[in-house]
């Protein structure tokens, strides 16, 4: 082959890789990625059955449930809804009533938010950034001037 | 001592005024005096920065809280080597370790590096010069480390309690010396589209520093696994967290570079996409600095969220990748293109290696940097986790993993498959048989199992059949064997070993992922539990004492078939009061090459404790896998060859001692 047609060879070559792996990455990103809700926003969401999503909040205060086991049951609110959810496994640190949780899982065919991870990561103010936006756009949540 | 520190520093950034403007001039014009002028000036800037470090950590180690940082991150009963470690475990001090790396390399190019042409040289040191006033302009002007409180605190506020660990020792300046040392590269990149031409030297130089860099980038990538996996108690080793790809990222496009600059510095082919990827690699780099350091990703790397840095970040990003791809757009055609190889050949293979692993390298950007993209459009919120790169990321790892025992194997220019592939009979029969064993004697196997196994398998033969076909296994008499064995250059071993580390990092992620089991359950003290074979009964909590927390630790015991102890596993939940914040340690037994691994829960009203327990076989090999590829690393740096235009012992010229080898 000469130069230029081995140039070209590469390049058809190199172009075939990134057509089939922008196919594959639209495609994963259709499928695969997790939408992010507030309890209010569900009730204009269509989701699939069984579809992922991750919830977020606060913890309502006096919700939380111990003691089924390794099962906890808690409620999830934007101040406007709340969105009963429960997990098996372990809390992290962070989680307490009042403070800001992301969930990750999927609604059951009792509505009930059965989620898979808890995350409860958290900046100074003990709030997922997403929760706090959300929050923010609701104008719940002020920003504290304490920072 | 913090004065002088604060003043060396703003020293250091005038400094690297200079050296990124005098050289330059001087390379410009033929001026050897305007030329010499950036090596010294390299030196002291390192220096300079050298002690402003020195400055920030004597005063972490004094615990000095009239420094407004250390009142900030540091407590006056922390352990000592937490306060010192603390002095990177912030933003301003972790920025202050990236730029006394980045002059400590520059200073090494300028020291080592008088075997150069000299405008080269003049021209690297320069670019090493704008990367280092851009970084010393954002940390003096928003990151400043030196700033004082008046009055100053009786106490400080305390370390986050997550990184009060020994993780934080090592992860850190690993990864920074990593994608720091990726700078060197771009630097010799930009400097070679400065002059408009490659020549011999600079091939020489680049494959080095990028085999540097690599491994601290392996080192800082493995331990920052090992130490998520046993501090978040999550039990998890990677999770596509937007901050892990960012380090990911500038490895798997360093990767790359490294096998194109074997191609360069053997066969003078590719050299202007080594080129490139040079520079996309340390762009890489810096994207990752930006997503780390400006606060747009909640982690347990964001220190503080001040929108003036992350603006800052984002202009010296624009500047240097812009600048340099700009620059690689007007002069990348006037480098002349290298050598001609058959498309079946080590080049070819090299090359098939380099499509895979810059694609790959796309699809993690594409997964990182969607989300924030669709919420800077739209507001959409959305998480790209691992269902995406299991399906992304996977399908391309694959095939790639499957040609990598091909690669050495084949000759240079024009290869043979077919010969290739005979020598690999015995390591496909073995990768075969893993694959097959696996698939009907282990309980509980897929078929994805199977073959991970078998491809991990395939890949420790593969390596290891390189070094067999390469000593004349089966050929020669045995005692020329062994002599062949050992005179075989230590790039030869670099290769195996990187690639045997591989695969054993893939067998330990596949019998992880595949054969691990997990329980959750509610214990009281007493209860035993039975996991995977190991049966382990819970002894009850024990509030103990710490230098600057308390913890209920919960104490579990191993217990064997003839009911006696032979181990013991514990886990606590800390309280760390100057934070008022709580930790969990995990607990860990090693056996063998699994670990037994237990996080503690909720204790219930009943006075039961929740308690999850895993078991992870050959999950060591994960890690491991990563210090063999480093090991891999360090054998090709030894390599004789290389040392000609590293770090030259000998001030011959470069070609008197090439000739021979």
């Amino acid at each position: 082959m000469t130069r230029k047609q081995k140039r070209l060879s590469v390049i058809v070559a190199g172009l075939a890789f990134l057509a089939a792996a922008a196919g594959l990455t639209f495609y994963a990103l259709g499928q695969k990625a997790s939408y992010f809700y507030m309890p209010a926003e569900l009730t204009t969401a269509s989701l699939q059955p069984g579809q992922r999503i991750r919830l977020g909040g606060l913890v309502e205060n006096g919700t939380v449930v111990r003691g089924n086991g390794a099962t906890v049951a808690f409620s999830v609110t934007d101040t406007q809804k709340s969105v009963k959810v429960t997990y098996t496994g372990i809390l992290p640190d962070l989680f307490r009533e009042g403070q800001g949780v992301i969930t990750e899982g999927a609604f059951g065919s009792d509505g009930v938010f059965v989620a898979d991870s808890v995350l409860a990561k958290h900046d100074e103010r003990y709030m997922p950034k997403e929760v706090a936006d959300g929050l923010k756009a609701k104008g719940v949540w002020v920003e504290s001037k304490s920072q | 001592m913090v004065e002088t520190g604060h003043f060396a520093l703003v020293l250091a950034f005038a400094l690297s005024l200079v050296q990124m403007l005098v050289p330059l001039v001087g390379a410009r014009t033929g001026n050897q005096r305007l030329m010499a002028v950036g090596g010294p000036v390299t030196v002291t800037g390192f220096a300079l920065t050298a002690l402003s470090f020195v400055a920030l950590t004597s005063a972490y180690a004094g615990s000095d809280f009239s420094v407004a940082n250390v009142w900030e991150n540091s407590h006056s009963l922390q352990p000592m080597i937490y306060k010192i470690t603390g002095t990177w475990g912030n933003h301003e001090g972790s920025m202050l370790l990236w730029v006394l790396i980045l002059t400590f390399f520059g200073a090494l190019v300028a020291v080592f590096g008088n075997n150069l042409p000299a405008t080269l040289k003049a021209n690297v040191l320069a670019v090493q010069g704008m990367i280092g006033a851009a970084f010393f302009l954002f940390i003096l002007t928003t990151s400043n480390p030196f700033t004082r409180l008046n009055p100053a605190p009786v106490e400080g506020r305390d370390l986050n309690p997550v990184l009060q660990d020994l993780g934080l020792a090592i992860h850190p300046p690993l990864l920074y010396l990593g994608y720091v040392g990726f700078s060197v590269c771009f630097s010799f990149s930009v400097a070679a589209l400065i002059e408009g031409r490659i020549d011999a030297s600079w091939a020489r130089w680049v494959r080095p520093w990028t085999l540097v860099a690599w491994m601290f980038l392996t080192g800082g990538i493995a331990m920052g696994s090992y130490w998520a996996y046993y501090e978040l108690g999550w039990g998890g080793f990677w999770f596509w967290d937007p901050v892990e790809n960012a380090s990911f990222m500038p490895w798997l496009a360093g990767t790359a570079l490294l096998h194109s600059a074997i191609v360069m510095e053997k066969r003078s082919a590719l050299k202007i996409w080594t080129l490139l990827l040079a520079i996309l690699t340390f762009s890489l780099s810096l994207l990752g600095t930006f997503l780390v350091r400006s606060g747009v990703l909640t982690s347990v790397h964001a220190f503080a969220t001040d929108p003036a840095r992350g603006v800052f970040i984002l202009c010296i990003l624009t500047l240097f990748i812009g600048g340099s791809l700009a620059l690689f757009a007007l002069r990348a055609s006037t480098l002349t293109a290298g050598g001609l190889f058959h498309p079946i050949s080590r080049e070819g293979a090299l090359v098939l290696n380099n499509l895979f692993l810059t694609t790959a390298t796309a699809t993690v950007l594409v997964g990182t940097l969607y989300p924030l993209a669709l919420e800077a459009l739209t507001g959409g919120k959305i998480s790209v986790g691992a269902p995406f790169f299991d399906l992304t990321f996977g399908p391309l790892m694959v095939p790639l993993l499957a040609i990598v025992p091909f690669g050495p194997l084949l000759a240079w220019k024009r290869g043979d498959v077919i010969a290739a592939s005979q020598r690999l009979m015995a390591a496909f029969a073995l990768a075969l048989a893993a694959m097959l064993v696996t698939g009907l004697f282990i309980d509980g196997a897929s078929v994805f199992a199977a073959l991970g196994v078998g491809l991990a398998v395939w890949l420790v033969a593969g390596a290891l059949t390189d070094l067999a076909v390469k000593s004349g296994v089966g050929s020669v008499a045995p005692a020329v064997m062994l002599r062949r064995f050992a005179g075989l250059p230590r790039s030869v071993f670099g290769t195996a070993l990187a690639h045997l580390g591989l695969g054993l990092t893939l067998l330990g992620i596949v019998a992880t992922l595949c054969f691990g089991t997990e329980k959750i359950l509610t214990m009281r003290p007493g209860e035993t539990v039975e996991l995977s074979g190991h049966t382990l009964r819970f002894e009850g909590i024990f509030p103990q004492k710490g230098p600057n927390f308390t913890e209920d630790r919960a104490r579990f015991r191993l217990i064997g078939a003839d009911g006696n102890a032979y181990g013991e596993i514990s886990s606590a939940k800390r309280f760390f009061q100057a934070r008022q914040m709580a930790t969990t340690e995990s607990g860990i037994r090693t056996i063998g090459l699994s670990q037994l691994y237990l996080s503690l829960g909720d204790e219930n009203n009943d006075g039961s404790v929740v308690v999850r327990l895993w078991w992870k076989p050959l999950v060591t090999l994960i890690w491991g896998g990563g210090l063999v590829m480093m090991a891999g690393a360090a054998m090709s740096l030894a390599d004789r060859r290389l040392r000609v235009g590293a770090p030259a012992r000998r001030r011959k010229p470069a070609a008197a001692l090439a000739s021979p080898t």
